[in-house]
This record gives C-alpha cells, sequence and structure tokens, in this order.
C-alpha cells in the first residue's frame, strides 16, 4: 500500500472575530514499495463513431490508430473493453459484456474489431458511460480508468439527462475526456471529465491522437491505489466552505462531499500514483476569544474500500489581536486563489469574447494575462498570447485580436483549470504521516 | 509537631527523617519540578465538556485544551504562585520557580524566581523556564553550602545568564531567547530580593508598603534620580528595556535590596502583566488578603479582569513566614 504525506500550508493566526480559515493541503503518495501492477488495473475505451467522424476521412481513421496505441500500451494482464459511441453505444470488444486480460492474442483481437469501425448516426455521450460503468462492474476492486474519445456535442441526448447519467456513473471509474478538432464544446466536455475526475483535452490534429492515448494509457497503467477519499473533519459549529483540487487542475470537489460520520465527510479524489496534488480547504468556523487555538479542521486520506487511514494533517486557528500574525497571507493559499482567479477570468473572457462582449472580454483576459504573468504560469501566458495582442504583461493591457483561430481559442479554454504549483518553502508547514 | 509527609510521593515521613524512605527525595527541599509547575492534562474540553483528543483537542468543538504552561501554580503553604497565559497572548513566556528549604515544620529559607520572556525574541517562553530553573538550583545549593542571601542572589542571577546564553543559535545570536529575572530569598536575616529587568518585588506592609525593585528601564531609572514622570517619559525609548538575561545582554550583577528581619510584611514577586494594571504598592496591597495561594490568585485574577493583555505571574510570601501554617489558611 503506498504511503501517503499531508502537509498543510496555513496562516493559523486569525484577528479577533474572523471566522474563515483557509489552508492548502498537500498530498503526496510516494508508492511505499508496491510496485505499480500489484493492483488490478481495468481499462475501457470510447471511441466516437458518429457520422462526423468521417470528416474528414482521416479522423476515423486516427482515432483507430491512437485506440490501437492505447491498446498496446496496457499492461499484460490488465482487463479492457472498447466501446463505439454514436447515439447508442455498442460493445466492439469483447463480443459479450465483460473485459478480456491484456495479452498479445487478445490486443490482435481488439485491433482488428476496432479496425472494421464505421462511422455513423449521432452523438449521445451518456449511453456510452452508462455502457462503459456496465462494462467496468463485471471486474472486482480494480483501478478502473476510461478514455473517452469525441469530435462533437452531444446533440442526441438532453442535458438533464446526461446530468443524471453523471450522477449515476460517478466514482464508478475516472475517465479522461479528449475532442478532437475544433466542432466540440469544452464545457460539456469538462462536465464529464469533472464528475469523473478526469482531465480535458484537445487534440487539434487527427495525427496528434496515438501519442496522446499512448500517454493517457501509460499514466493510468502508473496508479497504485483506486478509490482515495479526503476526509475533512470539522468541529461542531464550523461548516466546510469549499474543498478545491487546485493542482495540477482546479476541481471543485465541495458538491462532492459524502457523510462519513458525524462533523466528518469523504471527497472523492480518485485513483493515485507516485504524485502529488495540491487541495484548497476552507472551513467556517465559530470565533473564539483571542488568545484561544482550536482544530478548525482534520484532513486525512482514506482508502474507500478498506478505510485505512493512509495520511494526516491539521488545519488550526489560533485567535490573536497581534496584526504582525493575522495580517500575514500564507504564500500557498495565495497562490491557489490567485489561479483559480486566473481560471475563472479565462473562461469569462472567452465566453464574453463569443458573446462579442469586447469591453468585458478585454478587461478578463487582460487581468487573465497579469495574472498568468505574476505567477509565473508560462503555459498559459503563451495561450493567452494566441487570443489577445499584450501591450503590458504586468498590468495585463492587452488588445483583443480580430481573427483568433477555434484552435487557439479552444486550447486556452480547455487548458484554463490547469495550475501551476506554488513554490514552496516560504509557508510553514504543518502535518504528519 | 505537624506530620510530615514527602511533598513528591506523600508517603508520610517522621519529622527529623532527612530523606524520603520511600523515594528517596530529600525532605529537606521542597521545590517547583523543574521545567515549571505542571497543570494536568483535561479529559473534558473546557468548553463544552467533550472528550478531549490525544492531541489536545475537544472532539466536538475542536477548542484546543489550555496548554499546561498555560496556567501554573503552586502551593507550598509558606509561599504560592499563579503564572497564567493572560487573555491576549498565545503563549504564557513567563516562568516561576520555587524552593523551600528546611524541614517542613521549621523552613529555614524560602527562595524564589520569576522571569519574562521578552516578546520580541524566539522562543521567549523557553529562556524564561531555564533561566528560572538555573537561577533556583544555584540560589539553593548556595545557601546550602553556607553562602549568605546576597551572594547567593548574585551567584544565582549568573547562573540564569550562562544557562540562558547556551539556548542562543552561533550562527544568529541577534535571534537569542532572552528574559527578565527577579529572585527573592527570605530567612530569618530578613529578606533579600535580586533583579535584572522590569519583573518587580514589592512589600506589603500597611502603610509601609513599597515597590522593592526599580525597572532596568530608562525611565525608571530617571524617575528614581529624581525627574518627573513626564519628562522621564519625554527620552526616546524611555519605556524600553536597558538590562536583560539573555546572549545579546551584557552580563553583570544584578541590583539587589533588602528587607530587614525586623519588619513583617507580605512580599510580592510578579512579572509586568500584573503590575501594568496595578503598578502602586498600595493597588497590589488593596487587593492582597489571606493565604499566599489566595493573594496569587486574587491578584492574577484582578489583572486578568483588568484586560490580561500579557503574561501574568504574581508569587506572595508573607514574612516572617515560621509562625504560618500550612495552606489554606485565611
Ligand atoms: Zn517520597
Ligand atoms: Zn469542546
Amino acid at each position: 500500500m503506498s504511503d501517503f504525506e499531508v502537509e498543510v500550508y496555513q496562516n493559523e493566526y486569525l484577528p479577533q472575530g474572523a471566522a474563515e480559515v483557509n489552508a492548502v493541503v498537500t498530498v503526496t503518495s510516494r508508492g511505499g514499495g508496491a510496485p505499480a501492477g500489484d493492483t488490478p488495473a481495468a481499462e475501457v475505451l470510447i471511441v466516437d463513431c458518429s457520422g462526423s467522424m468521417d470528416h474528414p476521412r482521416t479522423k476515423l481513421a486516427a482515432a483507430k490508430r491512437a485506440t490501437g496505441a492505447a491498446i498496446d500500451t496496457l499492461r499484460d494482464g490488465v482487463a479492457f473493453a472498447v466501446i463505439a459511441g454514436t447515439d447508442n453505444a455498442e460493445l466492439v470488444y469483447p463480443p459479450r459484456l465483460g473485459m478480456v486480460p491484456a495479452d498479445a492474442a487478445s490486443r490482435a483481437e481488439a485491433k482488428q474489431a476496432v479496425q472494421r469501425l464505421r462511422a455513423d448516426r449521432g452523438t449521445a455521450m451518456g449511453e456510452w458511460l452508462l455502457l462503459a460503468k456496465d462494462v467496468f462492474a463485471t471486474q472486482a476492486g480494480a483501478l478502473r480508468h476510461a478514455i473517452l474519445l469525441t469530435d462533437g456535442k452531444n446533440v442526441h441526448e438532453r442535458a438533464h439527462k446526461l446530468d443524471r447519467i453523471l450522477g449515476e456513473v460517478a466514482g464508478q471509474f475516472v475517465c479522461d475526456c479528449r475532442g478532437v478538432g475544433t466542432d466540440w464544446e469544452v464545457r460539456e466536455l469538462r462536465k464529464i471529465a469533472d464528475a469523473l475526475l478526469g482531465s480535458v483535452g484537445i487534440v487539434a490534429e487527427a495525427e496528434d491522437l496515438e501519442a496522446d492515448f499512448r500517454e493517457m494509457t501509460a499514466a493510468a497503467m502508473g496508479k497504485e491505489v483506486a478509490d482515495v477519499a479526503l476526509r475533512v473533519w470539522t468541529p461542531q459549529g464550523a461548516t466546510v466552505k469549499f474543498v478545491k483540487q487546485v493542482e495540477p487542475s482546479l476541481l471543485d470537489l465541495t458538491a462532492r462531499r459524502e457523510e462519513s460520520a458525524p462533523r466528518s465527510g469523504d471527497y472523492p479524489t480518485g485513483a493515485w500514483g507516485s504524485e502529488s496534488r495540491d487541495y484548497h480547504v476552507c472551513v467556517r468556523v465559530p470565533p473564539a476569544a483571542v488568545g484561544e487555538k482550536m482544530l478548525a479542521a482534520r484532513v486525512s486520506l482514506v482508502a474507500t474500500g478498506t478505510g485505512e487511514v493512509l495520511g494526516k494533517g491539521q488545519v488550526l486557528a489560533v485567535w490573536t489581536d497581534d496584526t504582525a500574525l493575522s495580517t500575514k497571507i500564507s504564500p500557498e493559499v495565495a497562490h491557489y486563489t490567485g489561479q483559480a482567479e486566473l481560471a475563472a477570468v479565462i473562461e469569462e473572457g472567452l465566453e464574453a469574447q463569443r458573446k462579442g462582449q469586447i469591453e468585458t472580454a478585454t478587461a478578463k483576459l487582460g487581468r487573465a494575462v497579469a495574472l498568468a504573468n505574476s505567477s509565473g504560469h508560462e503555459d498559459t501566458a503563451k495561450l493567452l498570447a494566441k487570443v489577445v495582442d499584450v501591450v503590458d504583461p504586468v498590468r495585463g493591457t492587452v488588445r483583443l485580436r480580430r481573427q483568433v483561430s477555434a484552435v487557439d481559442a479552444m486550447t486556452l479554454e480547455s487548458r484554463s483549470q490547469v495550475t501551476k504549483r506554488v513554490g514552496k518553502g516560504s509557508g510553514e508547514a504543518g502535518g504528519e504521516h | 509537631m505537624a506530620a510530615v509527609s514527602c511533598p513528591e510521593c506523600g508517603q508520610p515521613a517522621h519529622a527529623e527523617d532527612r530523606f524520603c524512605e520511600s523515594c528517596g527525595l530529600s525532605l529537606l527541599l521542597r521545590r517547583t519540578p523543574e521545567g515549571g509547575p505542571q497543570g494536568a492534562r483535561r479529559s473534558t474540553c473546557v468548553s463544552c465538556a467533550g472528550r478531549v483528543d490525544a492531541e489536545g483537542f475537544c472532539e466536538r468543538c475542536g477548542r484546543a485544551q489550555p496548554a499546561p504552561r498555560d496556567r501554573m501554580e503552586f502551593d507550598f503553604g509558606v509561599v504560592a504562585g499563579v503564572s497564567d497565559r493572560g487573555r491576549a497572548r498565545v503563549r504564557n513566556e513567563d516562568s516561576m520557580a520555587c524552593a523551600v528549604v528546611g524541614p517542613e515544620s521549621a523552613p529555614a529559607a524560602v527562595v524564589v524566581v520569576v522571569c519574562d520572556g521578552v516578546g520580541s525574541t524566539e522562543r521567549a517562553d523557553q529562556a524564561a523556564q531555564t533561566a528560572v530553573d538555573a537561577a533556583l538550583a544555584r540560589i539553593v545549593d548556595c545557601l546550602q553550602a553556607g553562602k549568605d542571601p546576597y551572594e547567593s542572589t548574585v551567584d544565582g542571577s549568573a547562573a540564569a545568564f550562562e544557562a540562558v546564553e547556551l539556548l542562543a543559535e552561533p550562527t544568529s545570536p541577534d535571534l537569542a531567547p532572552s528574559c527578565t529575572l527577579v529572585s527573592a530569598v527570605a530567612t530569618e536575616e530578613g529578606v533579600t530580593v535580586g533583579w535584572i529587568g522590569d519583573s518587580r518585588a514589592y512589600w506589603l506592609a500597611g502603610a509601609d508598603s513599597r515597590q522593592l525593585t526599580t525597572d532596568d528601564t530608562l525611565h525608571a531609572q530617571l524617575v528614581a534620580a529624581g525627574l518627573s514622570d513626564e519628562e522621564a517619559s519625554a527620552e526616546a525609548n524611555a519605556h524600553a528595556l536597558a538590562r536583560w538575561v539573555g546572549a545579546d545582554a551584557e552580563p553583570g550583577l544584578p541590583h539587589v535590596v533588602g528587607v530587614p528581619p525586623d519588619e513583617p510584611g507580605t512580599l510580592v514577586v510578579c512579572s509586568d502583566g500584573l503590575w501594568n494594571y496595578l503598578p502602586t504598592a498600595e493597588s497590589i496591597a488593596a487587593r492582597a488578603s489571606g493565604s499566599p495561594a489566595r493573594v496569587a490568585a486574587e491578584l492574577t485574577a484582578a489583572a486578568l479582569e483588568l484586560g490580561g493583555g500579557d503574561n501574568i505571574t504574581v508569587v506572595a510570601v508573607p514574612y516572617p513566614f515560621h509562625s504560618r501554617r500550612s495552606a489554606g489558611d485565611e
């Protein structure tokens, strides 16, 4: 079992009467000895086969090659299946409901079945996910990961139906979503990826799919622990204002809470390999008198299946009238608050641009440029520079471009939630194994 | 003759015994433990009566329970003390130590040390605790070796300097932890008070009540030299400490004053957490009555009521102490 380390970065000192406690919780999984592969894994590849995948023809061909590459990347023994998605969902491999362990023979059979795929009919992603859930249900106690590839919008399914299905499949497996071309909608795919604790990405050129699929599959093969929850205990009278994953990407987990004990709730984090993630926890507590100290939250990592506690840390609150102490802002909290604002202004700026609201778009994207610059988020700064002309990156003075390519705008939008890791070292760390 | 029991293990002992038959501790010395008088860990929350977990937090309301240092008390009958975190500070950076030398029924000497960690330095609480422990041990050793109270007081102050200096980081002497120090030795020959800094000793004796110490601040020195409070306050940094105990301080002899044996009264040794609110001997005397434990508790409560802006430490010794009996008398 992996070893999880929990570190808490915060300024525990609050001025008199303050009720909000903020902390950045860094969770690091060190893969304690057990090599990846000890935990049984299951992989489902979902390929959009709607009619549009034939326009241009190279799109479906690239999707087939990418699916083949993903199949080749599976470790021997990993159970897998392939689903073709239209306005319906069809199991392409294996022939009957279930999953087959990867070996030379099964890989060859699966790739042959993928080669026979034809593009036809519409798009109903909820159906695809429901079938994936049924396929995964045939495998017990495994790391369950899916890749969903689409090139279009979810036009043959009402939004509320997709929402209902997402509620049904959430927690059953992790799903990374990819959009190929520019006819799909970032927000729609993000909704699916967020619900299933996966990533969303654009693959503008069909020929890049293969490398991307191989990379995603390899990452999935590196996971060691399935279904880990962030458990947050808060004292009587306190409420959790939010729990967000803030690194490597933004993911609001607040609404995903499941009560686990009195004053204690679990937030899903999906599967873990050897990696590190940051969470921003914000708790509202009843203010106590100056000089009082309170345990505002106890944060622990729990294996959902066994209930085993993998690591824990404390979020504290100390009320003081020493303003030198209480006015210090934790650099970690400040950094991720800035990253959250950066993501929000990018989304709002792009939305305003789509609606032709020039002033709002200019202000929002300008603010985004300034935030990306000040936080050293170079990737996002580069993407922004393709959408706006940057006059002054420090003050965030920008001019909207007359012509922005759809690929550039969608790339920026799909990457907007990817954060830059905070430079650690300046804050105070507290925590324990 | 009063029954004797071991101060450490509580087992009864004969009055003429020098050491406890049960645990071997000296019956001729009762002292507060090294590291400070420890409060007991609580099992139920002071705030909501919920259960307290192993880390000292309430399992229901999350409130941290008072640390043992937050409220320290001791009561040896002839001398008692209270040290309280106060209402504004995060930690208690005051410390106190006390020893009663000689048989319980007829003590030969009472030794008191109070230190106040200087707030702007790191680990001020550690400096204060280290200083009281070192000074108390040295003073007691000196007295038992037959040195007089003056010499013992000077040696005790030197021991505090030596011990606190060791706390400084060699690489950053400007972060040296430091503290004030005031000691008192009461014997048949009178009371000897030594100090460095602005922790004080008062003599409460009706109309003759007075402050025994003069703070190591420019302001206090100028007032003592005859200037008015207003004139003294006009000087730059008038209220800043001029002397203290720490690696970053000039070692030197403590100021020493005495009270003669024929003058009955009550000695109160305290940190500025008390005298900030009750600066004059009269204001302290007005609230000090009853047993030493009661005097210490009431004066601490008064400072808390008046704001508790700093750590408060009060130790009281009625003099002469021979006539006093055990704790709890009024
Ligand atoms: Zn004993
Ligand atoms: Zn409580």
